[in-house]
């Protein structure tokens, strides 16, 4: 790899990173608007709007950026580049078609996990450094919460890995067969309720349950920080559809994938933070815990029957 | 506390209200005794299916279109008998002062003085009218109850559906006769009358059967 390639694939992964976290943004405040009987934002931009969260980003860019007298200053301003540039180095290995990837990694699925993973720190980082009771219950909320989500999210991931026989993100999309959809159903929805969860949104969002604490690890934070974290969770919902895709839905195949693949990929990832969004219109705020009974009561065993479902058949087949 | 004491000494006052007060307490103590009966998870529909009950709702909401009224962009379509403001034909006011003595909140300003008009005949008699002077509404006042458009006896006055006169200080609120007179163009057409309404009380009068005069003058008249 010589160095100019390395600076193109960097930059069109940047590009992706700050692009397509926008078109879902925009998505959310439109499909939210007009499943709310609403219209939504219509002035920006001209044409419905389109413009409303570059004109969002200049009003953040404008805010005084305020860090608290009693913040432990080094981390509250680390806290949102953390669960940034962890999404952005998960991105840049999510294969978008075959062969077009950021960076092909060996064990793609322990290297995407294990980068989210690090994501999380964000918010922990937040909620400790802000010196605000709120800020440190969204905190631990966050903490117990993802705690709880990851093992489901691994079960459900090793489960493919294991079908595929590899770790690697191309690899397991050229094992996939559309029979998986059926097979690996169990996984997938273990896999998309823990995912929402990570990103801790509706129905799993009480780290920011702005009705019980103020906005969890996020009440300090104005300004760029602040859109930053929003920029994060948007990130997240790309990266975590991206992701979907790749296990459970196939990723590039389907008619035509020689050349269409990357649109396949796109649709496929679209269709999923469709989902995400819609989940979070139509359901309301679980309580925390149910939370984690849900967790630990129904999708761990679910991950472990999936596993082991997986397991019992690929011993029998090969 | 004093919202208790205050019942009290209101119930003290009459038989009403203490009657209103026990009824009160008695709604209590039934709320107590009876607490409010948690639905049997069959009677809500179970939770997998609520779940999904919920992702059709949004999904019929979202494909529905919505209401929004996208007003500065989209004038509304509002209905005639709208009250938007008050318009005046000043050719019809006579400067006869009933709207002005009947508004609740004595927010219509007339003045006026009287013109003697010379005789049009040789030897005729010198009339008098009305000129109107000033007539000024308060629309800071104004509570749009339509008194003063139900007792102008000269249909001087009319609702109109024009809304947009908001202004940025209270004290431009009042409009004079010329601002009035120009929202005279917005009235709408009176609506046509209902099939089934009655007739108007003219048409009622003349159309009654003329009452037979009677035959002989009742004794001890002339
Ligand atoms: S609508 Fe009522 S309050 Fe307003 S000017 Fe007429 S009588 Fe007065
Ligand atoms: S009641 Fe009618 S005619 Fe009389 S002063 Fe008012 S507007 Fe004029």
């Amino acid at each position: 790899m010589s160095l100019l390639e390395v600076v193109v694939r960097s930059v069109v992964v940047l590009a992706a990173f700050l692009v397509l976290p926008l078109l879902v943004g925009q998505t959310e405040h439109k499909v939210m608007a007009h499943m709310q009987g609403r219209l939504g934002p219509m002035y920006a931009g001209g044409f419905h709007g389109w413009a409303q969260l570059v004109a969002d980003g200049v009003k953040f860019a404008q805010k005084e950026d305020v860090t608290p007298r009693e913040a432990d200053r080094w981390v509250f301003r680390l806290a949102p580049a953390v669960s940034l540039v962890a999404y952005l180095v998960a991105l840049s290995v999510l294969p978008l078609t075959s062969g077009v990837v950021g960076a092909d990694v060996g064990a793609g699925v322990l290297f995407v996990l294990a980068a989210m993973a690090v994501g999380i720190l964000g918010p922990l980082m937040a909620g400790w450094a802000s010196a605000n009771k709120y800020s440190l219950l969204g905190g631990m909320r966050a903490a117990a919460q993802l705690l709880s989500y990851e093992l489901p999210m691994v079960l459900a991931a090793a489960s493919v890995a294991l079908a595929a026989g590899t770790l690697s993100l191309s690899g397991i999309v050229e094992q996939w067969h559309p029979l998986w959809l059926v097979w690996q159903l169990p996984g997938a929805v273990v896999f998309l309720v823990a995912a929402v969860a990570e990103l801790q949104r509706v129905p799993f969002d009480m780290p920011m349950a702005d009705s019980e604490i103020v906005f969890g690890p996020l009440t300090e934070y104005t300004g760029l920080r602040f859109a930053f974290f929003l920029l994060a969770e948007y990130a997240g919902i790309v990266v975590m559809s991206l992701l979907f895709t790749v296990l459970f839905l196939g990723g590039w195949q389907g008619p035509f994938a020689a050349a269409l693949g990357w649109l396949w990929t796109l649709v496929k990832a679209s269709a999923v933070a469709f989902v995400v969004i819609w989940f979070r219109v139509a359901w309301p705020r679980l309580r925390e815990d149910q939370l984690q009974r849900l967790a630990w009561l129904v999708l761990v065993p679910l991950g472990l029957a999936q596993l082991a479902i997986t397991g019992v058949w690929v011993v029998l087949t090969t | 506390m004093s919202d208790d004491d205050s019942v009290r000494t209101r119930a003290e006052r009459g038989p009403e209200r203490r009657g209103a007060a026990t009824d009160n307490m008695s709604d209590r103590t039934m709320d107590a005794e009876q607490p409010e009966r948690e639905p049997e998870r069959g009677e809500r529909g179970g939770l997998v299916p609520g779940i999904f009950k919920g992702l059709a709702t949004t999904a019929r909401a979202m494909v529905t279109p919505s209401h929004t009224a996208e007003y500065p962009d989209v004038l509304p379509d509002l209905p005639p008998r709208s009250r938007g403001t008050i318009a005046l034909l000043e050719e019809n006011c006579t400067s006869c002062m009933l709207c002005a003595r009947e508004c609740p909140d004595w927010c219509i300003y007339i003045d006026s003085h009287k013109e003697t008009l010379p005789a049009t005949t040789e030897g005729g008699r010198e009339r008098q009218r009305n000129v109107l002077d000033r007539f000024g509404i308060d629309f800071s006042l104004c509570m749009y109850c339509g008194i003063c458009i139900e007792v102008c006896p000269f249909d001087a006055l009319f609702w109109s559906p024009e809304f947009e006169y908001a202004e940025t200080d209270i004290r431009d609120m009042l409009h004079e006769k010329d601002r009035l007179g120009e929202w005279m163009a917005t009235v709408p057409p009176p609506p046509a009358l209902d099939p089934g309404a009655a007739d108007a009380a003219e048409v009622t009068a003349l159309s009654k059967p003329v009452r037979p005069g009677r035959a002989t003058p009742p004794a001890g008249r002339p």
